[in-house]
């Protein structure tokens, strides 16, 4: 009798945390804004190939080496403009959020992965060594974390790439390909930067669960400690985790957009936001499109993100409602 | 309570250690050096600098005495800047950070702290809604975006205020607007929502059950507990302010603490990354401390012992 | 000391929540009377709507999104619903005080007690700091806090659940009002202390003359505290009648299985405790008819189609069943001759 009333309240847990969500305007437009994003990122440079032949790195045929003008204001043919180097911003933009989105999500992805990790182990096993894992949060929470990585970047990033990356890009991407070894690091450098609150949110929830029937339950069937911890105690403490992903992949991004503006981040060949945002820069005053195009995106596109965040931990737990 | 400050005041000089360490380990790991930049160097002349700058002597003599001379506070000469001490350039181009970053916080408090008080009183209001959703705007648009935009706007576009660089107040306006804008944005949804859960809790409902007012029971009952969450926020604050500077620096070509660092960092200019790394690992523990300590007075009930 | 004339006249008060789920018709229609100096007990399970109800008295009631939609509220001769909100905030902590159910959280934790206590007085009756501050050291001692001036400085927290309440009721008392509501005052505390304090507010109110209501859910409270009972349920009054005859001779089955389910130690070991089967209904979703029908032991077809009558049994004695008198006679039965 029992389990039938748990199980049916978890199943209408996450329902009515839908309809929740549903009912949130705002998180609506942010999930349907988002969604438009990432079609666009995906298919766009496709499309834009196909009908005009512009893709993030073509300069066309007529501009020759003396050209001195090759920035273009928005117009049919460009609707986003060019760049100094005659490309097409718009395919820039799009190619840069593929970047930009693809580094939001996967840096988040290994932030989540050493978070949970961490504060499910941490909370689960409990006494000295969750102390010593706290501790250890503790003390990496104190520093001054942006100016490590910016070091990191720096003298690891480029042609310093540790052979380890360089591998690992090679085995995604093809060889000898600088930008994404480049690209590689910043997924470890960033998802480095948040996985610390994810593993106390974690370990909160893990703590607060632990002594709750089900777990003794699979231990008296034997289930291993392992097991436990991530079959039974995660997919519980899911709820709070899915909100706080949510809401680092904007924070990630922007840190992202950070480093490359800084020269730190994602390199040529490749585009980011951020890189788009610091080329742009240069020719404010002229070209002040090169800035406000990408500059507009990424706002858009993290406003989309924020909402839905926010909508999600809205609907997850209503107590925080109004009355 | 004093035994406590001084225990933290105490752990504050191995962790800046832990932390020089780390990013001195970090710079010699990686290949190359501060002056590899140029074109290869004749052996001749790379032995003089290598031996100019202790760096024929093994690794851990060299870290033993880099770190014997900080712990007396001396970092040493920097490597790009011939015959500046690391400590000079830090107290030159410290103010100007310091002003911005303090400017920047305190407008944000002031916004920041009123928008979500009228917010969470008029509960779903227009105001509500509006001032939320422009809070929003501040957390989604970066700062090298909003920064040029301003200055687009007011500098370029209306010539209102100076596009860049450092004055009189007026130069001022625009970097402090553009570092302050996330800050606002977070404090004001902080502090209505920190203010929604106080204003619903039963010492509320007491202090109306008395008879108080409206404007006693928000002012003298609601409002201690209600900001509690902006003072928590400070702490980590501190850290995205010193990044947001290194970024307003850049745009408005103000000769920062945050600018050098970065010059620094592309020059491996090891003495002063060291210098400004620890200068500012110190600066943000005593002021998690300061935060940690005003958190006692805030609330009663935590006690440090 | 005991006057006659009503202090407190509620009829027909209706307070509803407009909520994700539809309307929730927290209080739908009740309707009783305090005189001077009485004590009233207001019994009923959580979500009867007792709290709410007091809470209307004062118009405490969060608009949202609660409303006072229907009623009359009449204090001492004074049309409460007709008041503005300034006029009152002159009527609350002055003339009718509340205290609630968990001290912890219905101190600020913030401030001293000194601050709570005192502020009371310096905006009703205009006392200075120093005044005060004596009176309130005063009130302290009258409920048994023998070293205030020490604790008058400290804060909620360094009381214990016990001292807190006092607490609470040396602030409720300070201006002497004329009508304390204590919602569920022992509920939080343990065993020991709950009689202490019922006892240190039966003491109160027989000196200082106060008319109180007692809201509880549990009935060994009420009894040897107060004049008259109202069980409530659902939102609605199933029964009222005076305290002795309540307890003797009930005539309602909701009363009667509230009386059952107190646990007897004259009951031989091994006897099941007796509970009232199902759950409180769900207030945003009433079935029509009666809403205790499908947990009633003696529910029949009219009980679940039609709503019940409110039906007086004898002097002073009404229940809102479509077989009152039948369980009026039933209680009866078991009473000596002259009692019934």
């Amino acid at each position: 009798m029992a389990e039938n009333v748990e199980i049916i309240k978890r199943a209408s847990l996450w329902r009515d945390a839908w309809k929740r969500l549903l009912r949130n305007k705002l998180a609506v437009f942010g999930m349907v804004v988002l969604a438009v994003m990432v079609v666009a990122v995906i298919i766009g440079p496709a499309i834009i190939r196909w009908t005009t032949g512009f893709t993030a790195d073509y300069v066309p045929s007529q501009i020759e080496q003396g050209d001195l003008v090759r920035s273009f204001s928005p117009s049919l043919q460009h609707p986003m403009g060019t760049d100094d180097a005659g490309r097409d911003i718009l395919a820039r933009v799009l190619q840069g959020g593929r970047i930009s989105l693809m580094v939001g999500i996967i840096s988040t992805l290994v932030s989540l992965i050493v978070g949970v990790s961490w504060g499910a182990i941490a909370g689960y096993l409990g006494g000295r060594i969750d102390n010593l894992m706290m501790r250890i949060v503790d003390i990496i929470y104190a520093i001054p974390y942006i100016l490590i990585v910016i070091v990191l970047l720096s003298v690891f990033g480029g042609p310093n790439t540790p052979a380890i990356i360089i591998w690992l890009s090679e085995k995604f991407g093809g060889a000898g390909n600088q930008g994404l070894s480049q690209i590689f690091l910043l997924f470890f450098a960033l998802g480095l930067v948040s996985w610390l609150t994810m593993a106390r949110v974690v370990r909160g929830q893990i703590l607060s669960l632990k002594n709750q029937e089900f777990v003794l339950a699979a231990k008296a069937t034997g289930v291993s400690s392992f097991g436990i911890i991530f079959r039974h105690l995660v997919p519980n403490a899911l709820g709070p985790v899915i909100v706080y992903a949510t809401l680092t992949v904007p924070s990630v991004m922007l840190t992202e957009a950070f480093l490359s503006f800084l020269g730190l981040g994602v390199q040529a060949p490749y585009a980011s936001w951020g890189s788009l945002a610091a080329d742009g820069i240069k020719n404010i005053q002229i070209f002040p499109w090169q800035l406000i195009f990408p500059g507009v995106t990424m706002a858009l596109t993290l406003f989309s993100l924020n909402f839905l965040g926010d909508g999600l931990r809205d609907a997850l737990d209503p107590q925080t409602r109004k009355f | 309570m004093l035994s406590f400050i001084i225990r933290r005041l105490l752990i504050i000089i191995p962790m800046a250690l832990l932390v020089v360490t780390v990013t001195w380990g970090l710079i010699r790991l990686a290949p190359g050096n501060f002056y590899s930049d140029e074109k290869k160097l004749p052996p001749a002349i790379e032995e003089n600098i290598r031996k100019k700058y202790g760096l024929d002597k093994p690794w851990y003599q060299q870290y033993g005495i880099m770190m014997f001379n900080i712990v007396k506070l001396d970092f040493g000469d920097s490597l790009k800047h011939q015959g500046e001490t690391v400590n000079d350039i830090v107290r030159r181009h410290l103010p100007y950070s310091a002003t911005i970053g303090f400017f920047a916080y305190l407008v944000a408090l002031i916004v920041g702290l009123t928008a979500g008080i009228i917010a969470a009183l008029r509960q779903n209001s227009r105001f509500d809604y509006g001032s939320m959703a422009t809070a929003m705007l501040g957390l989604s648009v970066p700062g090298f975006v909003l920064g040029p935009i301003l200055v687009l706007i007011f500098a370029l576009g209306l010539y209102w205020l100076p596009p860049a660089r450092w004055g009189g107040i007026s130069n001022l306006i625009l970097p402090v607007l553009t570092l302050s804008a996330v800050y606002m944005a977070y404090i004001a949804r902080l502090t209505r929502a920190g203010m929604l859960e106080v204003m619903g809790s039963d010492y509320i409902r007491t202090a109306r059950a008395k008879g108080l007012d409206e404007k006693t029971v928000l002012l003298k009952h609601a409002l201690r507990g209600g900001i509690i969450p902006v003072v928590s926020f400070t702490g980590p604050a501190l850290a995205g302010l010193l990044a947001g500077t290194v970024v307003v620096e850049k745009i408005f070509a103000i000769p920062g603490l945050g600018n050098i660092f970065i010059q620094s960092v592309f020059n491996r200019d090891e003495p002063l990354i060291l210098g400004i790394v620890a200068f500012l690992s110190i600066l943000i523990m005593i002021f998690n401390l300061v935060v940690d300590i005003s958190y006692g007075f805030l609330d009663p009930r935590i006690r440090y012992e | 000391m005991s006057n006659k004339g009503t202090i407190l006249s509620i009829e027909g008060l209706k307070t509803y929540f407009h909520t994700e789920d539809g309307v929730v018709k927290a209080v739908d229609g009740i309707t009783f009377e305090l005189k001077k100096g009485e004590t009233l007990g207001i019994v009923g399970e959580s979500g009867s709507g007792k709290s709410v109800a007091n809470l209307s008295i004062m118009r405490l009631i969060q608009e949202p999104p609660g409303e006072i939609v229907d009623g009359k509220i009449v204090f001492d001769g004074i049309d409460v619903r007709g008041l503005s909100i300034a006029e009152v905030r002159k009527i609350r902590g002055r003339r009718i005080a509340m205290i609630f159910q968990d001290p912890m959280t219905s101190l600020n934790p913030f401030l001293k007690i000194s601050t709570q206590l005192t502020e009371v007085t310096r905006l009703h009756l205009g006392h200075t700091k120093q005044q005060a501050r004596d009176h309130a050291i005063k009130m302290l001692k009258l409920v048994g806090i023998s070293d205030a001036e020490q604790r008058i400085d400290s804060y909620p927290h360094e009381f214990s659940g016990g001292m807190r309440q006092r607490v609470m009721i040396a602030m409720a008392l300070s201006c002497d009002p004329e009508l304390l509501i204590a919602d569920e005052p022992t509920t939080a505390l343990d065993v020991t202390i709950q009689a202490q304090i019922l006892e240190l507010i039966k003491d109160l109110r027989t000196r200082m003359g106060t008319s109180v209501i007692l809201i509880t859910h549990d009935l060994g409270v009420v009894a040897g505290m107060t004049d008259k009972i109202i069980v409530m349920y659902a939102g609605k009054v199933f029964e009222q009648a005076p305290t002795r005859e309540l307890f003797a001779t009930p005539a309602n089955p909701y009363t009667k299985g509230l009386l059952k389910s107190v646990p007897d130690p004259a009951h031989e070991q091994g006897t099941e405790l007796y509970q009232i089967p199902g759950l409180p209904p769900d207030v945003a979703h009433l079935p029509p008819g009666c809403p205790f029908a499908e947990r009633c032991e003696r529910a029949e077809d009219i009980c679940r189609k039609d709503f019940p009558p409110f039906v007086e049994v004898s002097s002073g004695h009404h229940s809102l069943c479509h077989f009152a008198r039948e369980v009026y006679a039933e209680s009866s039965k078991g009473l000596p001759k002259e009692e019934q």
